[in-house]
């Protein structure tokens, strides 16, 4: 079980449109973690700086939280590490070819109405629901 | 050096976002996909404010011009469903719903030290690469970097 946090999840979410509407104002992107992160992978994109510092500023946020608040931010793990790793391979070829994950299709695509968005967002929640019923239900995995 | 420091503190932004919410945590990540189960419907909530902010920001900033530090805004026009986006979110939706982490929820996990989010995280770079070496070895266009 995880606690249901919707008052937290709602700022949370409220911070990432947040992130999303500036990076938007001030460059010009769509915040999508999987094409910022493509930028970054050889042949590395002439714009790599913005993207590093994105990414820097991601990594560290966390700690800057940890630090400066008494919230605690919760993470656990129940998926074997060969699984996590598998995962991490399934995700990255999918990601790439589906041209976004969560934020970019998810947030900032949805937000626009992109049709392209909308149909992966609804294809990629439908497959995730299905393997996680496969795993805990049918599989009596993790 | 203005932009770039500007984009640094966006991502700060967005991994604050990240870790307030739960979407770094994969057993929570894997609980609102439970629902026959354990069912935590928290990331609703994350979704539902950020595209609450995102839908309304954007028809305001993009009424400009141009963005702030750059000359153009880079917005996909593509409006086709193909092959490759339907079958390939089909494919991130399966590695998300065995790992728990999206690429957006990984990230912010790294600052947290823990290993899990480092071997997904190198596991998915892996996998980015092997699957743009693939395009690329079939003479098609680079995916557009969003």
């Amino acid at each position: 079980m995880t606690e249901f946090t919707p008052v937290l999840s709602l700022l949370g979410g409220a911070l990432i449109g947040l992130s999303a509407v500036l990076l938007m104002a001030f460059h010009g992107r769509i915040a999508g973690m999987t094409g910022i992160l493509t930028g970054l992978l050889p042949p590395v994109a002439s714009d790599w700086t913005w993207r590093a510092a994105f990414i820097a500023g991601a990594i560290i946020a966390p700690s800057l939280v940890l630090s400066f608040s008494d919230h605690s931010i919760a993470f656990s793990s129940p998926v074997p590490l060969p699984w996590v790793i598998i995962g991490g391979l399934i995700v990255g070829g999918g990601v790439y070819f589906g041209s976004g994950c969560t934020s970019g299709h998810g947030v900032c695509g949805m937000a626009r109405l992109s049709p392209r968005s909308i149909a992966a967002t609804g294809t990629f929640m439908a497959t995730a629901i299905v393997t996680v019923f496969v795993i805990r239900h049918l599989s009596g995995g993790f | 050096m203005q932009r770039t420091l500007l984009a640094g503190v966006v991502g700060l932004i967005f991994g604050t976002g990240i870790a307030l919410s739960g979407m770094a945590n994969p057993a929570k990540v894997l609980n609102f996909f439970d629902i026959a189960g354990t069912w935590d419907p928290s990331l609703a909530f994350v979704m539902g404010g950020a595209l609450l902010i995102t839908a309304i920001g954007y028809r305001l900033v993009l009424r400009s011009a141009k963005p702030v530090c750059e000359a153009k805004f880079h917005v996909p026009t593509n409006r086709k469903l193909d092959l490759p986006l339907i079958a390939g979110s089909a494919v991130f939706g399966i590695g998300w719903g065995i790992s728990g982490f999206c690429p957006g929820g990984a990230i912010p996990a790294l600052g947290l030290g823990e290993a899990s989010a480092w071997a997904f995280v190198g596991a998915m770079l892996v996998g980015i690469f092997a699957a743009r070496s693939i395009r690329l070895a079939h003479g098609q266009r680079l995916a557009p970097a969003t």
